[in-house]
């Protein structure tokens, strides 16, 4: 593909008439936005703009990787946040870029039939299928809190992750516990990784997820065959890299000291910093502020309508910190530009100060000297006394 | 006139010296300007934790005590009785004259906000526990005592000689006030320091600062008085006044031993002996100064030495030195405002200093050629100086 | 003539010796500290509540009319924006600066730590920088004490920065027609029944704008607290109605900084590393003041003693002028 524009991709090679109806058009999708779609999964990735033509190649690969996906203890709203992304649609990404065999929420299928295709697949595509899970995973007296098909989910995730290419926890409740997990933890619920000790588990956390974190993650996937770059926490880096603090459009008000006290006070209306009202940006880490949720343009996320971010991505804060507890500033913690308690201040010595001083300090030796020699010449009694220091 | 044994020295006044004065004294007013219209932080290196820099310390302080000749030569001279020193008064009198004037001048110009000045004089305005109020009254008050002091001079040359009568009718109550209030305020410019008891190094702050002061000022007034009159005399060949200097000595001597004894015995007494060996800039200048002071009081208390002029001059000069390092380090190098401050001066800063030494000089040539201020002038013959 | 003399000269000597032999023990020589009024006001400054969020540097140069300040070495990057003072000055009333240590990683931790403290004025209880103003601009309210500033009454001698053992007034160098800049708790805003605007601002109560006694109450309550304990932390001002956070208690040093400090200071610093490292110097107990103002009044109380010497020395000078002018005439 020949470099056109600075996207790397030539769109205007291809007249809109022809796009409409190429028929190689995947989710509704005309060839020229797919490919857009791709070089905007490649960018997000951080990425290298020529990714983006791999990575639509791979997403319209014929061999379409199956996909099983899990639920645990979860309330589904990391489905329901992937049936609202528009680009792809989660119909363009289950019925083209992959194939999800097995989706509890998603099947026709259902009961032992479901199942049995769900063996059939992890047998037939055992080490190249991908697992999903979402939700946390009760291990209690045996995990019996979390059933399917009479069998306790940590049994269902422990089997399916034998033979699985990659994993995938999507949710808080899959990658930290979420909800759930929070005290007392009356199910013994545990992330997903938990469960699965020695497995790398690529964790997506939020409550929801944003999709595209997870869309490209699977992308990824499908065109590297292997994960994205992982923090500590095994999240994907391209999103869970910085501070919310760091990129949130109240981000000013913060800074000139501008708080809303509470919901619905003057400040809070004016946009004001929601951090006394305990949010938790600043010790969270997503990119929430920079691509939104629902499609529906900027400001689209918690802090954007005006609710405190309460770190559902984090698993010490979300669920776990009071919402009205202040948020702990990472950003701000050193070296960020402070003034060190005794930081070295003064002009110093400039060269020219210090040959004046010394300049003046010769002179005034110096005569002293020339006054003394004429003066013990003239003690000694000879006379020349010529000296001249006035 | 020709009653006076002071007479004006005469002579060219634009001489080549005279010249290079006053070129430094037209550089000096140019940053001298600068400060006044763009504030001091353009002309000085003066900081948040230096704020006094050698526009006080050195115009201010150690330009006062240079200006202590007149007052250490009227204690002797009119307190302690001896006549014999006279001939030293008016000189003394009138280096202090511009020690004095000057270092009011250059206040002046270091005030940051010196429209407000005469708030000084207002007394809802004071604030009697305030030692700047003291010394800054007592500056005022004692300038005036020694142009009053001096006016004779002036009284002589207009040849208005009852006037001077009257005036010397109450002559004795100025002389007493010149003693006073230099007492006062050389003292209390070592009380200043005393606020600075948290800031100060140890081996400089101490409850005597005042008396420490005192002596040093004294002992540098007398020191200017024998080094005026040795280069003077000298350079304009003038009867030598070695006779009354070497007198003078044995007095300069004791008083320095003092000196050194209550700084070294309270350093000690208050167990900051450590601190004199440690290897760094306070201890380091603490020696240098202690070098400084016990050449000179070594000198000046050996009865061989005292008599010739070039050990009395190295003396006093040395003294000299002694006592402005001393004043240096106490409100500079020993102190210490923390939170990372450093100073030290800039190049305009110090070329104001040197152009207000300059002036100094430049006006003292003037006075003794133009007015009664040398003694014994009659059968000299006036040299190029 | 010469016995009265003598006599002068013996009992001058006697009453420098007397003036001085106080001398020799400094705290003979000291006056009391100065007390802090009943319903002195402060604030009480948590450093590990304390998020570096700089809202109260903010809020203080609005609140006071002071610009921006740039340091000369960040002069060149987009002059006028970039707030950075580096110390409190002419133009910074108040600023957060930080401790760090080794990999910086625990906050309020001394090793491998950090922890930001907040600079401003300490409304001494015996404030030096009152005691050394000739002319009256610094002064001590009688009620809050919160020692203000009158520029009107200033005459710049800068004594006040030399002498503060704080560092805490500043002149403003850059200005031909400068001020003596400092905190002064706001008291405009106090007057109109608003607090100090640093209090006002700070999110998490690390600045708490108070009775001093119920302050000190406070910090003691957090000290005793169990570190871990959930504890209500009050935000603005102490017993005001704002809304309190709920946070762990922290392990805090067990010195309470500004109680006994030059006197005591109507400002509380709690902390958890040691207030040294904040560039908060370990102080005497006895006020800089009460040592300068002692002396001073030893020596000058009712100018007695000055007076006194005046007459000696008038006495003295009569003679020998007298003297002197006789025998000029003669010659």
């Amino acid at each position: 593909m020949e470099a056109g524009d600075d996207t790397g991709i030539d769109f205007d090679k291809f007249s809109e008439q022809e796009l409409d109806g190429y028929e190689g058009s995947v989710g509704g999708l005309t060839r020229r936005d797919f490919l857009k779609f791709c070089a905007g999964v490649a960018a997000s990735l951080g990425l290298p703009l020529g990714a983006g033509m791999r990575i639509a190649e791979a997403a319209s690969d014929k061999l379409r990787p199956p996909v099983i996906w899990l639920h645990g203890q979860e309330c589904t709203g990391c489905t329901e946040t992937l049936l609202r992304s528009y680009h792809p649609t989660l119909e363009a990404l289950i019925l083209d870029t992959i194939s999800l065999d097995y989706h509890e929420t998603l099947c026709v299928g259902a009961g032992k039939q479901a199942e049995a295709h769900k063996r059939k697949i992890m047998e037939e595509f055992h080490g190249k299928y991908v697992l999903v899970t979402e939700g946390g995973t009760p291990t209690k007296d045996g995990g019996i809190y979390c059933k399917v098909g009479g069998k306790p989910h940590v049994e269902h995730v422990q089997e399916a992750a034998e033979g699985a290419a990659a994993i995938i926890a999507i949710g808080s409740c899959a990658s930290w516990g979420g909800i759930q997990s929070a005290d007392p933890n009356p199910t013994g619920a545990k992330a997903t990784h938990e469960v699965l000790p020695g497995k790398t588990v690529v964790n997506i956390p939020g409550c929801p997820p944003n999709p595209y974190n997870f869309l490209s993650t699977v992308l990824y996937l499908l065109t590297f065959n292997k994960p994205p770059e992982l923090d500590q926490q095994n999240r994907p880096k391209f999103a869970y890299g910085r501070l919310i603090h760091e990129n949130c459009e109240r981000r000013p008000h913060f800074d000139a000291g501008r708080f809303a006290l509470e919901f619905g006070d003057h400040g809070h209306r004016q946009g004001f910093c929601l951090y006394k009202l305990g949010c938790k940006g600043p010790e969270t880490y997503a990119n929430c502020p920079s691509i939104g949720f629902g499609d529906v343009g900027f400001g689209a996320w918690p802090i954007g309508t005006g609710h405190p971010c309460f770190g559902c991505t984090m698993e010490e804060t979300g669920f776990r910190k009071p919402l009205h507890a202040l948020a702990e500033v990472k950003t701000f913690s050193p070296p960020t530009a402070f003034p060190a308690v005794d930081a070295p201040k003064g002009e110093g010595v400039s060269p020219a100060a210090a040959a004046v001083v010394a300049g003046v300090g010769g002179l005034v030796v110096g005569a002293a000297a020339t006054a003394m020699r004429n003066m013990k010449a003239s003690d000694r009694g000879s006379d020349s006394s010529e000296t001249n220091d006035a | 006139m020709a009653h006076s044994p002071y007479q004006p020295l005469g002579g060219k006044l634009l001489t080549k010296p005279f010249m290079v004065l006053a070129l430094l004294f037209a550089i000096g007013m140019y940053f001298i300007a600068t400060r006044f219209a763009f504030g001091l932080g353009e002309v000085t290196n003066l900081n948040g934790g230096y704020p006094w820099g050698i526009w006080v310390v050195v115009d201010m302080i150690i330009g006062t005590a240079f200006g202590c000749g007149g007052f250490a030569m009227a204690i002797l001279i009119y307190i302690f009785n001896k006549g014999e020193y006279h001939p030293l008064m008016r000189p003394a009198v009138l280096g202090g004259l511009f020690g004095y004037t000057l270092g009011g001048i250059a206040v002046i110009i270091d005030l940051g906000r010196y429209w407000n000045a005469y708030n000084l004089l207002l007394p809802w305005y004071m604030r009697p526990s305030s030692v700047m109020l003291e010394v800054s009254l007592c500056v005022m008050a004692y300038v005036l005592v020694l142009w009053i002091e001096f006016s004779p001079a002036f009284l002589e040359r207009l040849g208005l000689k009852d006037a001077k009568r009257k005036l010397q009718r109450f002559m004795f109550l100025i002389i007493a006030l010149g003693v006073l209030l230099p007492t006062m305020h050389q003292s209390s410019l070592g009380s200043m320091l005393l606020v600075m008891e948290t800031q100060l190094s140890p081996l400089w702050f101490t409850t005597w600062l005042p008396l420490l002061f005192l002596i040093t000022a004294l002992a540098m007034g007398y020191a200017i008085v024998i080094l005026e009159a040795t280069l003077v005399t000298r350079a304009f060949g003038l009867p030598s006044e070695q006779r009354i200097l070497s007198k003078l000595s044995p007095i300069v001597g004791w008083l320095l031993a003092t000196f050194l004894a209550l700084r070294l015995a309270d350093i000690l007494l208050r167990g900051h002996f450590p601190q004199m060996f440690e290897a760094n800039l306070n201890a380091l200048m603490f020696w240098i100064e202690g070098v400084l002071f016990v050449v000179p009081t070594v000198i000046l208390l050996s009865p061989a030495r005292r008599v010739e002029q070039a050990q009395m001059f190295l003396a006093a000069a040395l003294l000299l030195a002694a006592g402005s390092l001393y004043r240096i380090d106490a409100y500079l190098v020993a102190y210490e405002p923390g939170n990372g401050w450093s100073y030290f001066p800039s190049v305009p800063e110090l070329m104001v200093t040197i152009g207000v030494i300059s002036l100094e000089i430049m006006l003292y040539l003037v006075f003794i050629k133009k007015l009664p201020v040398l003694h014994g002038i009659r059968n000299a013959q006036p040299r190029e100086a | 003539m010469n016995k009265s003399r003598r006599r002068f000269l013996k009992s001058a000597t006697g009453a420098m010796a007397a003036a001085a032999a106080p001398l020799e023990s400094a705290n003979a020589i000291r006056r009391d500290n100065k007390t802090l009024p009943p319903e002195a006001l402060g604030m009480l400054y948590d450093s590990t509540l304390c998020i570096g969020c700089r809202a109260c540097v903010t809020a203080c140069k609005e609140a006071n009319d002071v610009p921006v300040e740039q340091p000369a070495r960040l002069s060149a990057w987009n002059p006028g924006t970039w707030d950075a003072g580096e110390d409190i000055s002419g133009k910074t009333l108040n600023t957060i600066r930080v401790y760090t240590h080794g990999s910086k990683e625990h906050k309020d931790k001394a090793e491998n730590g950090y922890a930001f403290v907040k600079r401003h004025c300490l409304h001494c209880v015996d404030p030096s920088c009152v005691s050394v103003c000739p002319v009256s601009a610094m002064n001590k309210d009688p009620d809050t004490g919160i020692v203000t500033h009158d520029p009107d009454a200033c005459i710049g001698c800068r004594y006040c920065v030399y002498g503060c053992p704080f560092g805490v007034p500043q002149y403003q160098f850059d200005d031909a027609f400068g001020k003596i800049a400092k905190c002064q708790f706001c008291e405009h805003l106090q007057k109109q029944g608003q607090l100090p605007a640093c209090c006002d601002v700070c999110p998490t109560g690390a600045s708490l704008f108070g009775v001093v006694t119920e302050l000190q109450q406070e910090a003691e309550r957090r000290l005793a607290a169990r570190p871990g304990d959930m504890y209500e932390f009050p935000r603005g001002r102490l017993g005001g109605d704002r809304p309190t956070h709920e946070a762990a208690i922290p392990e805090y040093e067990s010195h309470i900084y500004g109680v006994t400090e030059v006197g005591g200071t109507q400002i509380r610093y709690i902390s958890g590393v040691p207030h040294e490292k904040l560039g908060l110097p370990k102080l005497p107990d006895a006020s800089p003041s009460s040592l300068s103002e002692g002396v001073q009044h030893t020596l000058y109380k009712g100018m007695i003693a000055p007076l006194a010497v005046l007459g000696g020395l008038a006495f003295l000078a009569h003679r020998t002028t007298r003297k002197l002018q006789q025998e000029e005439e003669e010659e």
